[in-house]
This record gives C-alpha cells, structure tokens and sequence, in this order.
C-alpha cells in the first residue's frame, strides 16, 4: 500500500536525500520516494505494517529536519 | 513563528550586538568576548544545536557542523568578529536561498495548476461539492460554466466548448457534445455538461499528468547522478584538505603560525557545502520538465529530457505522426460531369458502406443525404458499389471494378498516384475519378527544417505504405531517408540498424502515435508518442509523450532540453569555478572566511534563482 506526505519546511536537499534513504531502510518499506521540489513522500510498504512504518518514518524525519512539519494527504 | 521571521530576527538582533560589540571599546576583553558570545548564539545557537543533534546521529558532513566548526574556530583563535560575522552571513544567505526555492516551487506548482480542487457531484436531487478523489466510476457529477472538469467521464447532457491548454499547450478550444468524451484539467468554457464518470482520479487524465511530472525526478539525469558522487566526495575532500593546511604549514614552515593558518583552514570548511549544486541542478531539471508540461510535452525523467538536448538522429512513424492518418478526398476530375455532381452521387452510393473511404467521401459532400434518392445498393467487396440514384445507374469502385463493366481507365498523372483512387462510372459510361489520400500535417514540414536547424544530423521516415506514397511525402516534407514498405517486423530492424548508425555518444529518437510501435518506443533512447491525449497505450509505453496531435512540439521539446541543459551548465562552472577560486585564495592567505561564505550561500542563491529560468522556457513554434 502507498502513502503520501507532504513536509512542510523542507528545505535542504541533502537532507531529503538522506530522509528518502533512510526512510527505505525501515522494515517492510518497499519503497520511499521524496520529492525536495514538491515536498511530496510517498510510501510504499507491507500494509500490516503500516502504522509502525509512519511512526518511524516521522521519528527519521523528527531526527533529521525537527522543524518540518509532515502532513497525511 | 514562521521559519523565516525567526531567521529575520536572528539575524537583527545578532547584528545589532555584534556592531555593539564593534564600536563600543569596553577596555575588558571578557566583556567584549561576552557581547560577541551572546550575539554568536543569538545568530547561530539553533545551526550548533543541529550540528549536535548530526554528531549523535552520526553524521560529520554537513552544512551546519562544518559551520560550526568554523566559527568556534575562529572563536577559538580569538577572531570573534568574524565568528559572528560569518554565522550571521550564513544565516542571511540561508534566508535568502530559503526564499529562492520557495519561489521556485511556486512557480513549479503553478505549472501544475490544472489540479480540480473538487466535483460536484448528483446525489438525488441535490449538487454537492466532493473531493474529485471522493468520486467513483459511474457517478453523475456536473461541470459548470468556468470550472475545471475534475475526473474523466462521458457526457450524458449539454454541449460546451472546452479550453485544453493546460493538456496540450494549445489555446484553441475544443468542441464538445452529449455521447462525447471529456478529459479532466480541462477547463469548461460556456455550457453547463453532466457527465458520468468512466475514470477514477487516479486514473483520469490529469492524476495521471500529475503524477508522471511529479515522479520525473526519480529518473535522474546523467549529470544529476554525477552531482551526487561529486557532492559525496567533494566535502570529505574540502574538510581534509582544511585540516591540513591548518596543520601542515606551521608545523613545517619557521615563520608560519598556526593562528593564521587556522584561520585560512575554517575559511576551508565554510566552503566545503556542495550546496549550490544539490539544490539548483535538481531544481533545473524538474523546472524544464514542469515547463515542458506546460506546453503540452509530458517528459518523464530528467535522464530524457538530458538525451533529449543530444539527439543526432530522429526517425518517424509515417501515418498518425506526419500525416493525419485520416483520409480525404484530395482531388474530383469529373469526365463529361461536373465535379459537385459526380461526388454528389458518389456520396450517395457510398452511404450505407462503412469503408474508410466512404466516410471520406461522404464527409467530403458534406450535405444532408436524403435516403429516400436511393433506390438500389449492391456492395461487391474488395471492388466497390453499385446502385441506383433517382434514375442514375452508378458504379463506384477501384480499377478491378471498372474492368469487369468493360470501361477504360483513364492514365492517372503521377502526382495523384500517392493517393487511392476511385473511378466512377454513371450509366455505364466512365465519368471520372476521386483521389482520396492521407493529408501531411501542416506543421509537418517546418518541423523537418527546424530539425535541421537544430542540429539533428538525419531525419528519417519510416512506413508500411507503398514505396510512391513514401517517397511522394518524404519529397514532400523533405525528410532525408526513407524506408516504405515496412512489415511491423521489418520496422523493428530497420530501427536496429539505424541505432547501430548512430554516433555512440548521441542519441536517438523515435517519434510515432503510441499505437502498434510500442516495440520500437521502448528500444530508442527517447520513444516519443504523440497525440497522447486520452490515450492510455502512448502515455504507458512513451518516455515523452506529446498531449497534441502537432509535432512540431518535438522542436519546442528539443530546445527546452537545451536549454535546461545549458542552464544546468551554468550553474555546475559558475559554483565550481568560484568555489576554486575562493579555495586557492584561502590557501593563499588573499581570502577571508566572508568571502567563503559568499562562496557558499551566496553561489547557491545565484544558481537556485538561475535555476528558475527554466520554467520560462516559451513555444517555438507557431
């Protein structure tokens, strides 16, 4: 299943390479992609574990760029 | 707070102290030491902040843990002005670089505009406005006067003129009727339509456009991928190198402190951020890519719109891509009978046929049939018809036919041979014929000449049609090569042999309508499909996909990938050469850690706001 993000505040591009990569590295991510232009991440995953793959993939973020703010769309 | 505001007052509050701390001569270093301390962390406590929160996570090789490094450095050294001085500038340079890609975004996102932001949908007797995601296949929603059409459907009621261009660059409104189709992210100009819904939003026209511009990015540019090695080389490099020259010199030259040769070391670290190239060149490339999608050119990576700025060869489906792949009468030569008579009673004849080529005919006498004229049909297949109109026997057929009612055929000029030809006796007696033939594009031939002048080395043609028709238009449009005859087979490795042709650093194009060359599509280095409004086939198999039917988008495609390319150029040379420069002079003793931060934040603003230009990227072609 997909889920898509936006992150409000993105603004380093490094730093989105490193939260898209990091983000795939989470268990039962089968792909996550960021878009610095858009702010967009999708990701795609094990749908049972989804839930945990959001709390974690805001835990990267949280880490990484703490003033970004992730919206559900 | 907003982000910036924040970043405006830091950045006030920071420089007041620090000029304090300049002008006012307290005549106790602590004092002054304390003024410059408070204004440091005023400026720049959240950047030390973030470097720590880097260092736990693991990561030395970034922006703001080589800022902060620099700037204790130069603490360190007891250079305090320039501590602040340094973590100021580089907030402003944050600000402004912030500000640059805000707008850049925006103006990306206004390319995208074509997003419905909802639907009204039929629910009894009551309109009630839904997300357009909300709506599923098979409902009734209404599309009023002004608005965009949310989701692809078929119109049950009502009769509008629709405005494409955020599809297909085009301004030229399109007709619409009940029984039609309508395309979502178009904008409903007059009528009020109701339409029942045949697409979900993801799979309606515009979700499917949003979601391909949106996804280019993931397929990277060639000269994207090497920014990325270079950037993950280029500090460690930058950072190494600092640490030396802060090191090495003192240690091995008599004269040389180690306090100015640490500071030419931090004045290093300042600069060691790739930032200007990780920011602007991706920016670049989604830019051309959004721009190109404004004109009707859908581009699906950033590594195609790169290829498509090196093409040396473009070859071309023939029908459906240079021609209009529908047929028309081209020319009535009436033998002892006017020319509106004898299509007149051909229209007639034809009108129960459904052949290709009766519906060419008929729409060429473009009047009113009246069904009670004809008396008698009699359809013989693979020859043609005949019937009764009024009191008028007629045969209407090819040669075959002609022969088998004893009538001569008249020699037909060799320019009329490309088309189909078909004779037409009445009561027995030849009366002439019609040449029906595919019609070339109008902008088929200005688009082979601005090949030309846009440096494509060789135009070539290939078709399934017969060697005179092929060549008659080749000559026509004047296209270089030309391969006729072509079973799907023989297309495939004609193609082949083309691509082993080619000059291996340049690429190759194959532009056809995205029906039956899905083979072909895939296999060039860019397979572009034109016509790719509503169809699904062309957009899947396609790397480019040209929304309208005109290809001398190519061209406007072609000079966008130039001159994103050449954009993307500046940038990479012009942040190169100045972060060299400023990197000799550090080492050399001429550069301050300001001009380093210049060279850092500075640049990337300048190649972030360069990076824009590539959204503004207009038409070529009229």
């Amino acid at each position: 299943m997909k889920k898509s993000f936006k992150l409000e505040g993105l603004d380093c591009a490094s730093c989105a390479d490193k939260i898209q990569k990091r983000i795939g590295k989470i268990d039962g991510v089968s792909d996550a992609s960021l878009n610095f232009v858009t702010c967009k991440l999708v990701i795609s995953g094990e749908e049972s574990k989804m839930e945990q793959i959001v709390t974690s993939a805001k835990a990267v973020i949280k880490k990484l760029e703490p003033h970004v703010v992730v919206q559900s769309i | 707070m907003k982000k910036q505001t924040k970043r405006i007052l830091q950045i006030s509050f920071g420089s007041i102290l620090m000029l304090i701390g300049n002008y006012l001569d307290t005549g106790n270093h602590w004092l002054t030491f304390g003024i410059y301390m408070v204004s440091y962390i005023i400026a720049g406590g959240d950047i030390v902040l973030t470097a720590i929160r880097y260092v736990i996570s693991g990561q030395v090789f970034n922006e703001s843990f080589l800022m902060t490094v620099a700037t204790i450095g130069a603490f360190a050294i007891g250079e305090y002005p320039e501590g602040v001085a340094v973590m100021l500038f580089y907030k402003v340079g944050e600000l402004l670089q912030s500000y640059a890609v805000d707008k850049s975004r925006k103006s990306i996102s206004g390319l995208m505009d074509m997003r419905p932001d909802y639907a009204n949908l039929v629910s009894g007797e009551d309109l009630i406005k839904v997300e357009p995601e909300a709506v599923k296949i098979g409902d009734i929603i209404k599309i009023l006067p002004g608005e965009r059409v949310p989701l692809d459907g078929l119109i049950l009621e009502g009769s509008s003129s629709l405005d494409t261009s955020a599809l297909t660059g085009e301004s030229l409104p399109r007709d619409v009727y009940s029984g039609g189709e309508v395309l979502s992210g178009c904008i409903n100009i007059n009528g009020l339509l109701t339409v029942e819904v045949t697409r979900e939003f993801e799979n309606s026209t515009v979700g499917k456009i949003l979601d391909l511009v949106e996804n280019a990015a993931v397929k990277k540019a060639k000269t994207e991928n090497f920014i990325t090695k270079f950037a993950k080389f280029y500090t460690p490099v930058v950072v190494a190198l600092a640490a030396l020259i802060s090191i090495l010199p003192p240690l091995l030259l008599t004269d040389a402190t180690f306090n100015e040769w640490i500071y030419r070391g931090l004045t290093f670290l300042v600069i060691s951020c790739p930032c200007a190239l990780v920011v602007s060149v991706p920016l670049s490339f989604f830019g051309g890519i959004g721009g190109a999608s404004k004109n009707g050119i859908l581009i699906k990576g950033g590594n195609y719109l790169e290829a498509m700025s090196q093409l040396e060869t473009v070859v071309f489906d023939k029908t459906g891509t240079l021609t209009k792949g529908v047929f028309t009468v081209q020319k009535i030569v009436g033998m002892g009978i006017n020319d509106e008579k004898l299509l007149e009673l051909a229209a007639y004849a034809e009108y129960y046929s459904n052949h290709p080529i009766s519906a060419s005919i008929i729409k060429a006498y473009g009047q009113e049939i009246d069904i009670s004229r004809i008396v008698e049909i009699e359809e013989f297949a693979g020859l043609g018809i005949k019937a009764q109109i009024d009191e008028t026997r007629i045969a209407i057929g090819n040669a075959r036919l002609m022969e088998r009612l004893m009538l001569d055929t008249p020699q037909i000029p060799p320019d009329e041979i490309i088309g189909t030809i078909i004779h037409v006796a009445i009561d027995n007696v030849y009366s002439g014929y019609i040449v029906i033939a595919d019609e070339i594009k109008a902008d088929s031939k200005v688009t082979i000449n601005m090949l030309k002048e846009a440096e494509i080395k060789k135009t070539v043609m290939l078709t399934g049609d017969t060697a005179v028709i092929g060549e008659e238009v080749g000559k026509e449009i004047g296209i270089d090569f030309v391969y006729s005859a072509l079973l799907p087979g023989d297309k495939v490795e004609k193609f082949e042999q083309l691509l082993l042709e080619k000059s291996p650093k340049k690429k190759l194009a194959y532009v056809g309508d995205g029906i039956n060359d899905a083979p072909v599509l895939a296999r060039a280095d860019v397979g572009i499909a034109m016509g790719g409004l509503g169809s699904d086939a062309a957009i899947e198999a396609a790397d480019v996909v040209i929304m309208s039917d005109e290809p001398s988008k190519l061209i406007d495609g072609i000079k966008i990938s130039k001159k994103t390319l050449s954009i993307v150029k500046q940038n990479i040379y012009f942040t190169l050469i100045v972060k060299f420069s400023v990197l000799t002079l550090a080492a050399l003793g001429f550069a301050s850690m300001w001009a380093g931060v210049m060279a850092d934040v500075g640049v990337t603003v300048i190649a972030v706001l360069n990076s824009v230009r590539t959204l503004g990227i207009k038409s070529q072609v009229q």
